[in-house]
């Protein structure tokens, strides 16, 4: 038994990248709104579940196939974030993280008890023409979804990395993290910037929506899955840290498919709470996080 | 240029400013002197518009900018360079001194970033470390070539001397009348009584939120009861 699954070993670790590409992707979100805002945003994965949702409807409704719907999506949750933060949030916490804190786990439970309410409970997925098409590697098979959620989640990272390190808007978001009254004076309207940002990491989340439907579901709590496993990430990697995010989710995707290999599913997380334990212990910053 | 008139500010409840009376001609060096607790930078922080005034009036070139947004202050000319610096300590110099320019745009910025080197040379050679790991004086630099690289008209420097050795503080005084000799009208925030008034055109002291004294610098410098007050003479 365990000479079978040594010799699964490296398929496991290819499917762990792979998912791992994607929680990655919803971790992204979270680090970003969390390195600028100095807030966990408790409505992420409410947030996500409504992506996917939206992907969902797209196909159902229109035939977008969820691939084709990033176009679509990713601007949606862009500008769905960026009102929500800029005339919801700023507004009422009053300049107050705590009370940030707060608006997010208000509305996380309102998204959710809505999409309850609207989509019903029931878990609900798609069918695409080539969900089970794979390619074969030789020693494994992976499948044309999981590699194009791969792919896609990798680039939107380095699309998101260029953002931040070359651009005027990635700069103005990364002093405004940092040195809030400092930003104001050289004329960075702040306010802008964090609804930006709280915007980029929701649009992070309609990606991941994307591309996680054609291999998984959606129902009103699906997010939670995943934004747990994505606070281990942020954790593991640093939090405010694109790089750790990226780097955070290939080590958790990778534990995950291995600890479900050798303990089992019901026993797989296991190694994810291990790794989020050690790594509050000996490195509390984070694989890339800066010390305070 | 600049014309502030009965400006009453504070925080929140708290009343820091009463009555503030103050103006500066283009091309003026005017020195804003007090001890800690005066209302110097609540001053600074209601002109530049990061604190919304109680009453009172501030005009810039002719236009009202009292409880305007920083940000439109700032693209109008008028820029401070704060207190402690407050560099951006995650960017590196090079990027402090782009986001400098974050209203101006990238049209003037290399041609800007050209003559902030010359302004301080020393910086040439620490363009992509990052500002927080820079010396209290190189971060000194980099903030008034942050400010200077939005192109002001008007630059408030409050405090540039704080935390220098005496050296530094005597290189910064003689830079603030370098940079002023290219017609920038600067207000200078001080504590440092003596040297400000050694190179301002006039000065104005703040005691208890409201101007106690304000005059010609050359006249102010031998005044009783500022000498009794800051210079324990």
């Amino acid at each position: 038994m365990l000479a079978m699954n040594i010799s699964m070993m490296p398929a496991a670790v290819l499917n762990g990248l792979m998912f791992g590409a994607i929680y990655a992707l919803v971790a992204l979100g979270l680090t970003l709104i969390y390195g600028v805002l100095h807030i966990i945003n408790f409505a992420h994965g409410a947030m996500l579940m409504l992506a996917l949702y939206a992907t969902f409807y797209l196909f159902k409704f229109a035939g977008i196939d969820p691939y084709l719907a990033l176009i679509i999506v990713i601007p949606g949750s862009y500008i769905f974030g960026y009102a929500l933060y800029r005339w919801g949030i700023g507004k009422l916490s009053h300049g107050k993280d705590q009370n940030i804190l707060l608006i997010t786990l208000g509305l996380s439970i309102i998204f959710e008890n809505a999409a309850q309410f609207f989509f019903t409970a029931d878990q609900q997925t798609i069918s695409l023409s080539y969900s089970y098409d794979s390619f074969d590697l030789g020693f494994v098979y992976l499948s044309y979804p999981k590699v194009i959620s791969f792919v896609a989640s990798l680039v939107i990272c380095l699309m998101l990395w260029w953002l931040m390190a070359t651009t005027d808007l990635g700069k103005a978001i990364r002093a405004v993290a940092k040195e809030r009254q400092g930003a104001r004076l050289v004329g960075i309207n702040v306010e802008n910037i964090y609804a930006i940002t709280y915007g980029i990491g929701i649009a992070c989340l309609g990606a991941a929506g994307c591309l996680l439907l054609p291999s998984f579901y959606v129902d009103p709590y699906t997010g939670n899955i995943f934004v747990i496993v994505a606070f281990t990430i942020v954790v593991l990697g640093g939090m405010g840290s694109i790089v750790g995010a990226l780097v955070g989710g290939f080590i958790i995707g990778i534990t995950e498919s291995l600890g479900g290999l050798f303990l089992g599913e019901s026993l797989g997380q296991i190694g994810i709470s291990l790794i989020f334990i050690l790594i509050l212990v000996f490195r509390p910053t984070g694989l890339f996080g800066a010390k305070q | 240029m600049l014309e502030v008139k009965s400006l009453e500010a504070g925080y929140g409840l708290v009343q820091v400013l009463r009555g503030i009376d103050l103006n500066v001609n283009s091309g003026e060096i005017v020195a804003v002197l007090g001890s800690n607790g005066a209302g110097k930078s609540t001053l600074n922080n209601t002109i530049s518009g990061l604190y919304k005034p109680f009453a009172g009036s501030i005009q810039f070139e002719g236009q009202e900018i009292s409880g305007m947004a920083s940000e439109r202050i700032v693209e109008m000319g008028l820029v401070q360079v704060p207190e402690g610096r407050r560099v951006f300590p995650n960017l590196s110099v090079l990027e402090n001194l782009e986001m400098g320019s974050y209203r101006r745009g990238k049209g003037n910025r290399a041609k800007n970033i050209e003559h902030i080197l010359e302004i301080f040379p020393r910086l040439s050679a620490r363009l992509k470390q990052l500002a927080g790991t820079l010396s209290g004086g190189e971060q000194q630099m980099v903030a008034i070539g942050r400010g200077l690289m939005a192109e002001p008209r008007l630059l408030i420097l409050d405090e540039p001397s704080l935390g220098l050795s005496p050296l530094l503080v005597e290189q910064m005084f003689t830079l603030i009348k370098k940079i002023n000799n290219d017609g920038l009208a600067i207000v200078l925030v001080e504590q440092n009584v003596v040297q400000s008034l050694a190179v301002a055109d006039r000065a104005y002291v703040l005691e208890n939120g409201e101007i106690a004294l304000s005059g010609p610098a050359s006249e102010l410098i031998d005044d009783a009861q500022l000498k009794k007050s800051y210079l324990g003479i």
